[in-house]
């Protein structure tokens, strides 16, 4: 009798991608709000950004429950810091946090590929992105998910900063004002839509700064 | 006779056959003299076979073990004044270049460096956990740690997860009591001392220009120069490898980062376009 085989796998693919731009004081986050399986889709209106703490937000694409348990183990950790040291997790110490969380389950990986981006202790933009292990480095702007490949190339172009590894070190933040990185991302998820399946709906635009926080939408094609 | 097989990939299930090998076998006659040349080579060749059930499966994994892996170039060497550590830092995935921008050149504590190269994050954590390691020895012991043990401390522990998948490949170069140290470690466990390394999918090309220009007496600057051009050379002949080139100095009072040069650049630096003499030149038309 021949042994069979499972051909159960506990992952799943939700699509979606997601974009983070960092600018002198302010951070741009954002993820189409579309949630698919296959060719189907489960929901137009579903959100990948969370906000992890004061001045850290995550968006994740990929396989969504392992994000919402991230989201979760993040959140717990962080309430445990605030009520240890009494303040809350800068977005460095955050990013961190995220890698070694990432790292534990190194053998059945978290299906959860993150960009996190937030303000640092000087108040300036700081964008951090992930691979699914824990990998983890700090960034001018990144792209994650389904669109990330036609996204990325079309950043590198607009925002090419200088590499922080250069010596003598040059500035690795955007020279664009808020309102154009905000323009910007729009303009990115509109042409991400037409050419990948698993990114359209809705964009969700979080965008973080010195007075607080504030949320954008916007429609994309729902085909 | 078939054997049904677990495709990880793909999550399918696939049939091969055993194959039938009698064929390959050659059966040199017992009768003949033993110096018959010209029967030797004309009969058929005869290959040794493993002893598997699953063949197909088997050269699959030979295929594996020989493929190079770790898309990255990284070197290190041992001179007269110290030690000088360079490296890439171009991350790939798959085809996709998913960073230009990545520190291969980690910083455990101020007078020991690791080099990264397999996997990020693998290579990332395990250099953390090492420089967690290397403090609380500090704090212990209330001396700094030799090279050879934060080495061996890594080797361990890498020996320990042996075969579940793990992909390092690092060099730990650092300055202790015993003057300048560089060791190699990686993630099958093997750890190697050694005065020169080069580790990655470029390292060939690193070695050639590294090996060819290498002496004990180096100055700094020469030493910087020769690991630069090392890296360029190796970023320049393998895709893998790319972004910027950085280069570290380890002396008696611990690492000084020497230079972090964009490889493009570094290409018209070397070879800098001289304008070619033109023989005809088109002029703008004037009018019809």
């Amino acid at each position: 009798m021949t042994k069979q085989h499972a051909n159960w796998s506990p992952y799943d693919n939700n699509g979606g991608s997601c974009v983070a731009i960092a600018g002198a004081d302010y951070c741009v986050i954002a993820a189409d709000t579309r949630m698919s399986t296959g060719y189907n889709i489960l929901t137009r209106d579903y959100s990948k950004i969370s906000q992890l703490a004061d001045k850290s937000v995550m968006a994740s694409s990929g396989f969504q429950a392992d994000v919402k348990a991230l989201q979760k183990v993040l959140s717990a950790r962080h309430l445990i810091y605030q009520h240890q040291h009494n303040k809350q997790m800068s977005c460095p110490a955050m990013a961190q946090l995220l890698s070694n969380t990432l790292y534990y389950k190194r053998f059945f990986p978290y299906y959860a590929f993150n960009v996190l981006g937030g303000l640092d202790s000087e108040g300036k933009g700081c964008v951090f992105t992930y691979d699914a292990v824990g990998s983890y480095e700090r960034v001018g702007y990144s792209s994650q998910g389904s669109g990330s490949t036609l996204i990325m190339p079309f950043l590198d172009n607009q925002l090419k900063s200088p590499s922080p590894l250069l010596l003598p070190a040059k500035d690795a933040v955007t020279p664009l004002s808020e309102a154009e990185a905000v323009d910007l991302v729009k303009t990115v998820f509109a042409s991400a839509t037409e050419r990948d399946i698993y990114t359209g709906d809705k964009v969700e635009i979080v965008i973080l700064n010195a007075s607080g926080i504030r949320r954008e939408y916007m429609d994309l094609r729902k085909d | 006779m078939k054997d049904l097989a677990f495709d990880e990939g793909a999550g399918s299930i696939i049939s091969i056959m055993k194959l039938d090998t009698t064929g390959l076998e050659s059966f040199p006659s017992l009768i003949a003299p033993q110096c018959d040349v010209v029967g030797e080579l004309s009969a058929a060749p005869s290959f040794d076979l493993p002893n598997s059930n699953d063949f197909d499966g088997f050269l699959k994994e030979a295929i594996q073990m020989v493929k190079p892996a770790k898309g990255t170039t990284t070197l290190a060497f041992i001179f007269k004044e110290g030690v000088m550590v360079a490296a890439d830092s171009r991350a790939s995935m798959g085809g996709y270049i998913s960073s230009q921008s990545v520190k291969k050149i980690i910083e455990i504590n101020p007078y020991m460096l690791g080099t990264m190269a397999g996997g990020a994050a693998d290579c990332q954590f395990w250099h953390r956990n090492l420089g967690i390691k290397c403090r609380l020895h500090e704090l212990a012991n209330k001396r700094r740690i030799s090279v050879t043990g934060a080495s061996k401390l890594l080797a361990n522990i890498l020996y320990s997860y042996r075969g579940m998948g793990l992909s390092v490949g690092t060099m730990i170069a650092g300055w202790d009591e015993t003057g300048p140290g560089l060791y190699y470690v990686d993630s099958e466990g093997g750890r190697l001392k050694g005065t020169r390394f080069s580790v990655g999918s470029g390292s060939p090309y690193a070695y050639g220009v590294l090996d060819s220009g290498y002496r004990y007496d180096l100055s700094i600057e020469e030493a910087a120069e020769l690991a630069r051009r090392a890296i360029y050379h190796a970023t320049f002949r393998d895709g893998a490898s790319g972004g910027v080139a950085s280069v570290y100095y380890v002396g008696p009072n611990g690492w000084k980062k020497l230079s972090g040069d964009d490889v493009g650049e570094l290409h018209y630096h070397y070879y800098p376009v001289t304008p070619s003499t033109v023989e005809q030149e088109m002029v703008e038309a004037t009018g019809a």
